[in-house]
């Protein structure tokens, strides 16, 4: 299938009005030895056959029923409600692009504004971007933030160890252009609060938790605020927003950046990726945000409307000296999150959290009375909010195959190949979409495979 | 139309509910007291509020489905409705990364042939899916470059030469890599400076970032000797791939000496915009850079019943840029593109794109003065602005939204003064085309006839030009709207 619209007629009518005989003449200026290489790619398709064929493809994948699987790790099952593809189907949408002429734009900047707003009030924070790529480039971001806050005076981040691993590697991909270097806690599965203190010293730009944590435990975060903030650092954290509809957002605990992946809000998994990197701030780092932000305005009447503002941050006006190279980013997820959580609304958003929460809290005390099982044994007393800890009684991979193969369920993610003393043991994830019935059935197989 | 919509804090009202959920089916925990708030702040409304805002958004919302959208550099071409019904099968869509790999070979399988046949199009000896969007593709190419030299104990190479002409990203990427941008002036055929490039090679330079076709639309007439020059002094040759859509099937970046190079999956290969993302931006490098390439990347093995596809880190590599494979949904989408098209199709598509392009320079240069005039390629660019009239090239950008178009890049590329940068793409046939030359024509006309019309533009759309000192001084960043609690 081609979408080229040109007749023959049209063609040669155009290549007259150019001045040349045939198309292949508009190329002379590509050196001849590698003009017009010959492709190896597989022939064309018709539209009738290409779904065929791509239908066998995305059926050569187990995508499981949602309340079969329990993997979660910061990408999660949850509910989509059809407020949320429907807006997003519209061409009007998602076949423009970043709003350089906003009077026909007025659409996506309204709804990033009310984006920005409903994250602002959502993590507690004073400003938030019109997104990033997702959570962990937005982590990523707000480590770069600290550092030019100190001036690039300071070179230290100090990262607990339960922030999520891939995360912890995108920053250390992202700081391979500076002077700075990632101070991780002891690798003991856990975000001892005071080893994480005695890690900050003047050199430290930014701490950073991720609440709740990488295993679904809230951290005590006791006066971490204050500790960094004392030694002149900022105070970063990453969180699921999802719990935010019910519990203690980071703007309470002091907060100086959010940074959170908001596949969670309206977000299909899609085997990881597209998502949304949520960045959310306190004011006096505005001007140092990275990305777009949309500001209200007046047109020439006096209408409100809207505009994409503080462009003096962004690489087409500063160039070298950008607060970041981020152009494209992820406008659409940030439209999806945004009808999620007006579809969701205050109580919506809250039963949902309440949901993740009674859900694993049943799973957990079932998987908690099996014969070999423990729960939560790094931190056996630290509440948790929709992911736990299980160990085993044989390695994780084992019983996730058997999981899989025997009942037609996804197991938890394997801890032990990032944690090495958490070897057999599996992260397990309970949202709003797992049934009783199929929490029972998780619970009666997990029994099966380990006798 | 014309009045301001309602946000949705102002729509909000308490005790309204947009979604029903199921009532818990397990027994009561208790709640942890310590961690719980009061009112997270969402306003409150029914689904049809819902829907009906976010309808109304859409119609103040101008895309390629709209109209024509000439926006120079971003290749705003037609996105085919089937890959938006192919990437929503639940097969795709629905699938977790982090599942085991052997129930998730689909996936593998899909996105190891189109790191396959990006290498085949862009003549590379390897590709990674990882990065997310163009700029993030020039982040980790100048990363390996990076790692390239430090391995070699190379540890002076701190430079990379950006002509003047360069997208923005490309001197932001620089810095964010830890390099140092000089910049290359362009010589009076729009082409980079050769000279620039001779006397800028020397042992400090770690690269040069090259976008061919540059982005006046033409063709680097000199590639083959500043490819040669920066490799003769140690340097490597990062392309800018945001111009890919005029050389598809044309020219390989591989063959002519790049040794790494970004797709915009979001461009050359049709995957919506989506007002402003997300995209995908894979990295294509040369066999030198190959072990460098983030990760991680899907490599094939051979078994019995066909191959077996995993992840795996390539041995060098400079590390993650983004969380699991990369922007898998974009992939689903660019695949199905590639498979809609074959060989023949893709260079097709690129050749119409340069033929459209040449066809609106014609048809405009003897109302818009086109600096820089040869045979262009997917793009080109115009001095905008109308003499003798005081009207601006923003002027005639605004003008061009009360006839029902979306204006071409404006004031980019920075070396052109009042730049009107026209990307028509392939999918635009001819009346289209010449219903835009009639426009800026009849803008010309009315410049001269009656400037403070077009100054005063537009005035058929939802809002008139915004006030955005306003915006910047005031930053009015989120709905100040109180909500009434419950």
């Amino acid at each position: 299938m081609s979408y080229v619209p040109h007749t023959e007629r049209e063609r040669r009518d155009m290549l007259a009005a150019i001045g040349v005989a045939r198309i292949e003449d508009l190329f002379a200026d590509v050196p001849a030895q590698v003009r017009f290489p010959e492709l190896n790619l597989p022939p064309a398709l018709a539209e009738p056959d290409l779904v065929r064929e791509m239908q066998a493809q995305a059926a050569r994948n187990f995508s499981v029923d949602p309340a079969l699987s329990f993997l979660g790790a910061g990408v999660y099952h949850h509910f989509r409600p059809a407020t949320v593809d429907y807006v997003l189907s519209r061409g009007e949408f998602y076949t423009s692009y970043t709003q350089y002429q906003p009077e026909v734009s007025q659409g996506m900047l309204q709804a990033l504004f009310e984006y920005q707003s409903m994250i602002c009030r959502l993590t507690g924070m004073e400003v938030a971007s019109a997104s990033h790529y997702n959570g962990a480039t937005a982590m990523a971001e707000a480590v770069l933030l600290a550092l030019n806050a100190a001036s690039g005076k300071r070179s230290k981040v100090v990262i607990s160890p339960a922030v999520h691993p891939q995360y912890r590697e995108v920053v250390k991909t992202y700081l391979r252009g500076t002077r700075a270097a990632i101070v991780v806690g002891d690798e003991d599965g856990t975000a001892d609060t005071a080893q994480l203190k005695s890690l900050i010293d003047q050199d430290t730009a930014a701490l950073l938790i991720q609440n709740p944590n990488f295993f679904g435990q809230w951290e005590s975060i006791e006066d971490l605020a204050d500790e960094v903030h004392r030694a002149g650092g900022l105070f970063i954290v990453v969180t699921d927003p999802i719990s935010l509809g019910l519990f203690r957002p980071p703007g309470d605990y002091g907060a100086d950046v959010v940074a959170a992946d908001g596949q969670s809000l309206g977000i299909p998994p899609s085997f990881g990726g597209p998502h949304l990197g949520i960045f959310a701030s306190r004011m006096a780092h505005v001007r140092q945000i990275s990305g777009h932000l949309v500001g209200e305005t007046i047109d020439a009447d006096g209408r409100r409307g809207y505009v994409l503002t503080l462009a003096t941050r962004e690489q087409h006006i500063r160039r070298a000296k950008a607060t970041s190279n981020i152009c494209t980013n992820s406008a659409l997820c940030a439209l999806a999150a945004a009808v999620y959580l007006a579809t969701m609304g205050k109580r919506g958003l809250r039963q949902v959290a309440e949901l993740c929460f009674q859900k694993s809290h049943y799973a957990a005390a079932e998987i908690g009375k099996l014969k070999g099982f423990a729960i939560n044994p790094q931190a056996p007393t630290r509440p948790f909010f929709k992911e736990f800890v299980v160990r085993l009684p044989a390695p994780a991979a084992e019983i996730n195959t058997r999981l899989c193969d025997q009942f037609g369920i996804i197991g938890g993610y394997d801890l032990g190949g990032e944690y090495p003393h958490l070897k057999d043991h599996m992260l397990i994830a309970v949202t709003e979409l797992n049934t009783r019935e199929s929490i029972d059935r998780l619970v009666m197989a997990l029994r099966k495979v380990a006798a | 139309m014309r009045d301001a919509i309602q946000t949705v804090y102002e729509l909000s009202v308490s005790g309204r509910a947009g979604v029903d959920l199921p009532a818990s089916d397990v027994p009561p925990t208790d709640l942890p007291a310590d961690e719980m708030r009061a009112d997270c702040g969402l306003p409150e409304l029914s689904q049809l509020d819902v829907v009906r805002h976010y309808l109304a958004l859409s119609q103040r919302n101008f895309g390629v489905d709209s109209g024509f959208y000439p926006l120079g550099s971003c290749t705003m071409k037609f996105n085919p409705k089937v890959n938006e019904t192919i990437a929503r099968l639940a097969g795709f869509s629905d699938t977790h990364p982090l599942q085991p790999p052997e129930t998730v070979q689909g996936n593998l399988a899909l996105t190891f042939e189109l790191q396959q046949w990006l290498a085949e199009i862009g003549g590379f000896a390897g590709v990674s899916m990882q990065p997310s969007a163009g700029a993030h593709g020039e982040f980790a190419g100048l990363l390996m470059m990076r790692a390239y030299h430090r391995e070699r104990g190379d540890l002076k190479r701190t430079r990379i030469l950006i002509p003047d002409s360069a997208h923005g990203t490309n001197p932001a990427s620089t810095t964010m890599a830890g390099f140092t941008a000089v910049e290359l002036p362009s010589d009076e055929r729009g082409n980079i400076d050769l000279e620039a490039v001779r006397v800028a090679c020397n042992d400090t330079l770690a690269g040069i970032m090259i976008t061919n076709p540059n982005t006046l639309g033409l063709f680097e007439e000199h590639i083959g000797e500043v490819v040669e020059l920066v490799h003769a002094c140690g340097g490597l040759v990062y392309g800018d791939g945001a111009n890919m859509n005029a050389v598809v099937g044309i020219a390989r970046p591989g063959d002519l000496g790049f040794d790494v190079m970004h797709y915009n999956l979001h461009k050359t290969f049709s995957t919506p915009h989506g007002g402003g993302g997300p995209g995908s931006g894979p990295v294509g490098v040369s066999a030198r850079l190959k072990d460098f390439l983030p990760g991680p990347v899907v490599e094939a093995a051979p078994d019995s019943d066909g191959p077996r596809y995993r992840l795996a880190m390539p041995v060098k590599s400079i590390g993650r840029v983004a969380p699991f494979v990369g922007n898998f949904g974009m992939f689903v989408r660019a695949y199905a593109y590639i498979r809609q098209h074959g060989a023949p199709g893709l260079r097709a598509n690129s050749e119409h794109a340069v033929l459209n392009a040449n066809y609106l320079r014609v048809k405009l240069r003897d109302t818009f003065k086109v600096p820089f005039e040869r045979i262009n390629m997917h793009e080109f660019v115009c001095r905008g602005a109308i003499d003798g009239t005081g009207v601006r090239a923003l002027d005639v950008s605004k003008r061009l939204l009360d006839y029902g178009f979306h204006p071409p890049t404006n004031y980019f590329p920075l070396i052109v003064p009042e730049a009107l940068m026209i990307e028509p793409t392939e999918t635009e046939a001819k009346p289209t085309l010449d219903a835009f030359v009639d426009a800026m024509k009849a803008i010309a006309k009315e410049a001269h006839s009656d400037p403070a019309q077009v100054k005063a533009a537009p005035r058929r759309t939802p809002v008139r030009r915004l006030d955005e000192v306003k915006a910047a001084r005031e930053l009015v960043l989120s709905d100040r709207t109180k909500i009434a609690a419950d």
